[in-house]
């Protein structure tokens, strides 16, 4: 009996000191800023996909809106590009979900659940839990707007025809960095708000789908209402999209998808820029307000 | 007092000028992607029957996701939200007729953005609608039938909530979005592949947007096949048949799924999700 507890309490010992070997090395400057931004990521690029009644409502809810445009374009006699175009904006909206509601909302969501404090006291930088946040949320709301092109194109037998892989998957990664250092930069912003933050998010769906030309060409707008929406990168980026994998698409384009590229470049430094910027201010002021541990219902 | 209560969840998070015009600009910037879609393809043609048969049915489907939902999303509230379910449950009060109050302030809150979506419509959209030969007795009559058939199919998603974990908000929303594409709300139901149109036949809310398109602009029916053949007097009786069906189906599947929830200790149950 005695030789078994010596053993147990040897290997125990073994699995105690293996144990502070691992995390008593203390990481600092970027190897803490990466292992920030892989820890924020990973349950959103693993842990989203264990719960999979989401990622099929995830898809389903788009799918909805994307059925019924299709139809109200099959019942007006449109063009079959016009099907590809609500295909692809229904593709994109899971984006702009995302951002609402996982990037932005997200640092209010986790005030309200008691994250926020940790977070903080965390010797670790925000920023880099922001920026995994974004890496884990796109990618998972990548596997989830690519099912909703494939279920589209298999339903309404959608074809895209690539002009350019090169110029797609720029003008695409662009779109994403921008949005998503938009994302960002709103996390901070709602970061100040109560109970509002849920209203907020769910006001910015329909007028931003309206305003970004979803589900038609951004075109169609008058020149300023589309120029001003350039500001959300969806809109140049889906603009730009649809130039390059619809053979006709570049008669509907607000600009040329070369100008598009350099707009969409611009914004991605401006939004994570402003997002470093405003992270570091409101997170000062909300500590000083003491609104960081607050639970306003 | 439960309508009460909701109105004040509902409008209390922020000043009422905001509270308008967050109200306001869902719905009508719902109408303007439509809009949009139409004028484009149709090349600014909004004389065609096809535009007020879009508009209309739009419209009035905001009493879809406000009336219905909001029924449903009380449990969400009160129970994930504000966690206070099973004191409502405790209290001398009758469950279904507090969730059915709750749903009023979604109505009042429907009511507007309906309102001022026709009246965008109408004012800048040549949506043709002549107040002299608006059948108004049908459309009041329609509107209320409608309304309490929401409430109701409200509460049989109520019931479903009750019973379900982590993805309850999801019920109301997945629920209004397949109604939309299967109750001819923005398109007619001839569209639609035709294993899927018994579906949309169906459906009270099929019958609910018709009569309220004949009683506003009467030429839209004649227009689509879809109900040409019915009157309105048949797809009253039709519609009257389909809501009490329903209602009742609601009372009752309300009913075993809170017998459920209560035996289960689901009434206060909280997920975090």
């Amino acid at each position: 009996m005695n030789q078994r507890n010596a053993k147990f309490i040897l290997r125990e010992g073994k699995i105690n000191l293996a144990v502070q070997g691992k995390y008593s090395r203390k990481d600092t400057g970027w190897r803490l800023f990466l292992k920030t931004i892989i820890a924020r990521a990973y349950p959103r690029i693993i842990g989203q996909q264990r719960e999979i009644s989401w990622v099929v409502f995830e898809v389903v809810m788009p799918m909805l809106a994307v059925i019924a445009y299709v139809f109200v374009y099959r019942a007006l006699n449109a063009p079959e590009e016009y099907i590809g175009f609500v295909v692809m904006g229904g593709a994109m909206t899971a984006f702009w979900m995302n951002i609402l509601w996982s990037m932005s909302s997200q640092l209010y969501w986790e005030k309200e659940q008691g994250n926020l404090a940790l977070y903080i006291m965390a010797p670790n930088s925000m920023m880099a839990i922001l920026l995994g946040m974004a890496l884990g949320g796109m990618l998972a709301t990548a596997m989830r707007a690519v099912a909703v092109t494939l279920l589209g194109m298999w339903m309404f037998d959608v074809t895209f025809t690539v002009s350019s892989y090169a110029q797609l998957f720029l003008v695409f990664m662009l779109a994403m960095v921008a949005l998503y250092g938009m994302g960002m930069m709103m996390a901070s912003a709602f970061l100040m708000f109560g109970r509002e933050a849920w209203h907020m998010a769910n006001l910015a769906q329909e007028p931003i789908f309206l305003a970004s030309g979803f589900y038609f060409p951004i075109k169609s707008l008058p020149f300023w209402v589309a120029a001003g929406a350039s500001v959300i990168p969806l809109t140049l980026g889906m603009d730009a999209m649809r130039q390059l994998i619809f053979p006709t698409g570049f008669q509907f384009g607000f600009m040329t998808v070369q100008t598009e590229i350099y707009i969409l470049a611009m914004l991605s430094v401006v939004f994570l820029a402003t997002a470093k910027f405003l992270l570091a201010r409101v997170e000062k002021l909300a500590v000083r307000e003491g609104r960081i541990t607050e639970s306003r219902k | 007092m439960a309508a009460w209560l909701g109105w004040v969840i509902e409008s209390n998070w922020t000043d009422p000028f905001l509270f308008a015009v967050y109200s306001i600009v869902k719905p009508v910037s719902g109408a303007a992607i439509l809009v949009i879609m139409y004028g484009i393809i149709s090349q600014g043609n909004f004389d065609s029957a096809m535009f007020p048969y879009i508009y209309l049915g739009n419209a009035f489907y905001i009493y879809v996701g406000a009336v219905m939902t909001g029924v449903s999303w009380a449990v969400v509230d009160d129970r994930e939200h504000y966690k206070t379910l099973k004191y409502m449950y405790i209290a001398p009060i009758h469950i279904p007729l507090y969730l059915l109050g709750r749903g009023v302030a979604r109505f009042i809150t429907g009511s507007i953005a309906v309102f001022i979506t026709l009246a965008a419509g109408i004012l800048f959209l040549n949506v043709n609608i002549n107040f002299a030969e608006v059948n108004w007795l049908l459309f009041f009559a329609t509107l209320v039938i409608g309304v309490v058939m929401l409430a109701m199919l409200g509460l049989l998603l109520a019931g479903l909530t009750l019973m379900t974990v982590r993805h309850e908000g999801f019920i109301g929303e997945a629920t209004a979005g397949a109604l939309y594409i299967f109750s001819g709300a923005i398109f007619p139901l001839n569209v639609l592949p035709e294993w899927l149109r018994p579906i949309g036949y169906f459906m009270p809310t099929t019958y609910w947007l018709e009569l309220l398109r004949r009683s506003l602009v009467g030429n839209v029916a004649a227009a689509f096949p879809t109900l040409a053949n019915f009157s309105d007097l048949q797809i009253l009786g039709v519609l009257t048949g389909l809501s009490l069906l329903f209602g009742t189906v609601s009372v009752y599947v309300f009913r075993w799924c809170d017998s459920i929830a209560r035996e289960k200790g689901l009434i206060d149950r909280t997920t975090n999700y």
